[in-house]
């Protein structure tokens, strides 16, 4: 079953008086449960994949398609819909809300998506359990390093086992022991729940988790292999 | 509904993360409001007086007239129906104050000076409860009876005529036959008024013998009826108008003096222009606040976005911000108001200037008046206002693309 599906989607962006073509006719079709690493060089395109596999951004040509639905067509109130209910994202930059507790981060889209509040508790204290941050949910993310405030975004993004998750640099930001822990996660929630994983990264320690990697460079997949995951 | 609660929490602590504006934010809302009430009561006190002055000096809060007296306050114009079949109709009605009167135009001489004056021929236990003259403080003695022979006058007028308590006056008018009507009166007493224009304009004698004066038998110019609430006379003006037929017109007392009609309704509006113009400027703040809030998280709201909360719920998150903002501002401003208006009530003294207060027809006396009616308009116009003054910061915070507003820095 077809879990991500592209077909020759383009994007251009305009950077000063250039022309940048983020995605060049690419298409490609990743099944439901894989797990998948994007590398490219910078520039190469990777995130501005993701960003249009999540609805984030519209290719300029081509078609997205998530969970059987054509995406790229959909309204900006479909598209938030569809994002809840289906897709987790972890970004590169923790992006976590600076007001609200460990804890009420992890609740926030499970708040949005109308989880009754005990349901909500309790499944955010598992997860945060499951991260390695006991103790910590009632910190704001000011008051946490960057490597668990990347765990508390993580939580976020698997709180509410979506279909698909997509993360663009998970590990840029933490060091080896923490992103061995976090790809292990990653690595758990895909065997145990059939978790689709979009990865987006130039860490060779992650793509060793990855049983598919695609190579960008310029907007293009230069190669798609599959290999024996660790 | 739904997201109302999670709306609710990030609003107000987005509210909260930059303290020190929001508390410089609430300072100026606080103000604002306290200004818009304080001022609306003293105004409303002001408002207050001189109707309630105005009213008791003459028109009370209904009258009833003969249909031209209104246009032609002569003695030829009074009530079809004798004194006695009035007394008959509204002695046993339930009315709580009311008085027949003798009221016509007249000359007052003395031996040295002439002034026109409007001469009342009153019961004067009737009209004590709601007379603008306290016969107490009369100086020499109030009228005692309809019978009286004396005449009370102003203390100003005294001084014009160059008379005084003891003197004798002359009082001139027409009878209903065109014939001159007039009588020698003794100064039995000089009233004051806290206005000098009510000492200058009215001449109180017993109504009795202004009604031999004037030789219209047992008849009268007008009767009087005093409510509860000068605001509300529509139940004495029905329960009067079911009492009369229709030789007979029943005035409110918006009607018998329109200008102090007028000035209540010019009042009521000038309050609602001010609580809009401090409004005005407070909305630049707002706006402001706002502009900052929104713009200092625009990485945060594309964060949200992404993560799937609809652009309406960011609309809403932003407008709910700025109403706690308000509330909050708008309370503090109220228990302001209150604990400053509150102890002033017994009265302000603004005899400094009160020659010009008298121009308006006010007392040197303003006794502020807090209704709890204007404190519900200031609120409402604000915090409607505050909606609509939102809803551009807010409206382009729910416009951001997640993808440019996540990597904002």
């Amino acid at each position: 079953m077809t879990a991500v599906r592209c077909v020759d989607i383009c994007k251009t962006y305009r950077q000063g008086d250039q022309d940048i073509r983020a995605l060049d006719h690419l298409s490609v079709e990743i099944e439901k449960g894989e797990f998948v690493c994007l590398m490219s060089p910078s520039g190469g395109g990777k995130t501005t994949l993701l960003n249009a596999i999540g609805g984030l951004d519209i290719p300029d040509s081509g078609e997205v398609w998530v969970a059987d639905k054509r995406i790229d067509q959909m309204s900006k109130g479909e598209l938030a819909d569809l994002r809840l209910a289906n897709i987790g994202f972890v970004f590169q930059a923790y992006n976590l809300i600076p007001v609200l507790t460990a804890q009420e981060n992890v609740e926030f889209v499970m708040q949005v998506q109308g989880i009754p509040t005990a349901k909500r508790r309790e499944k955010s204290l598992a997860i945060l359990e499951e991260v390695g941050l006991e103790g910590l949910e009632n910190r704001r993310p000011a008051e946490m390093s960057g490597g668990q405030q990347q765990r508390v975004a993580v939580a976020r993004a698997i709180v509410s086992r979506p279909a698909l998750v997509l993360a663009d640099e998970p590990t840029a930001n933490l060091d080896s022991k923490t992103s061995d822990e976090l790809m292990g996660l990653f690595k758990e929630l895909n065997e145990h729940h059939n978790t689709t994983f979009v990865i987006a990264t130039h860490d060779q320690r992650v793509m060793r988790y990855a049983k598919r990697i695609i190579r960008m460079r310029d907007g293009r997949i230069v190669d798609d292999i599959e290999q024996n995951a660790a | 509904m739904r997201m109302l609660p999670v709306l609710s929490r990030l609003a107000w602590r987005y509210l909260w993360r930059n303290h020190r504006r929001t508390i410089v934010m609430l300072g100026a809302i606080s103000v604002g409001a306290w200004a818009m009430i304080f001022m609306t009561a003293l105004t409303r006190g002001m408002v207050d007086q001189m109707i309630a002055d105005g009213i008791s000096v003459i028109p009370g809060h209904v009258q009833i007239h003969n249909p031209d007296y209104l246009d032609d306050p002569s003695v030829s114009n009074r009530i079809a129906l004798t004194d006695t079949e009035l007394t008959q109709r509204f002695g046993d009605a339930g009315f709580d104050a009311w008085a027949s009167r003798v009221r016509v135009p007249a000359v007052i001489t003395s031996e040295r000076e002439s002034r026109g004056v409007t001469l009342l021929g009153i019961d004067p236990d009737a009209e004590r409860t709601f007379s603008f003259v306290d016969y107490d403080a009369v100086d020499g003695r109030f009228l005692e009876d309809p019978e009286d022979n004396g005449v009370v006058i102003g203390a100003k007028l005294a001084d014009t005529l160059e008379t005084e308590v003891g003197k004798r006056i002359v009082l001139m008018s027409q009878d209903p036959d065109n014939d001159i009507a007039d009588r020698g009166f003794r100064v039995v007493g000089l009233f004051h008024a806290n206005m000098e224009v009510y000492e200058e304009t009215y001449a109180f004698v017993g109504k009795r013998t202004a009604q031999k004066m004037l030789r219209i038998g047992d008849t009268v110019s007008e009767v009087v009826f005093v409510g509860d609430d000068y605001r509300d006379v529509e139940p004495v003006f029905q329960k009067v108008s079911a009492a009369v037929d229709d030789s007979v017109k029943v005035s409110r007392w918006t009607e018998v003096d329109t200008y102090l009609g007028t000035m209540l309704g010019v009042m009521d509006g000038f309050v609602l222009i001010w609580v809009i113009v401090i409004f005005l400027a407070l909305s630049f703040g707002l706006v402001n606040t706002l502009v900052m809030a929104v713009f200092e998280r625009v990485r945060e709201i594309g964060l949200m976005l992404a993560l799937g909360m609809k652009p309406m719920s960011i609309l809403g998150q932003i407008i709910i911000e700025s109403m706690m903002l308000l509330a909050v501002g708008l309370l503090i401003g109220d228990v302001l108001a209150y604990v400053t208006v509150k102890p002033l009530e017994s009265g302000i003294d603004i005899s400094i200037v009160a020659k010009g207060m008298e121009m308006f027809g006010a007392s040197s006396i303003l006794y502020p008046k807090l209704y709890m009616d204007d404190v519900i308009l200031s609120n409402v116009v604000v915090l409607v206002l505050g909606f609509l003054a939102s809803l551009s910061p807010a409206w382009r915070a729910s416009r951001y693309e997640p993808v440019e507003a996540i990597t904002k820095v």
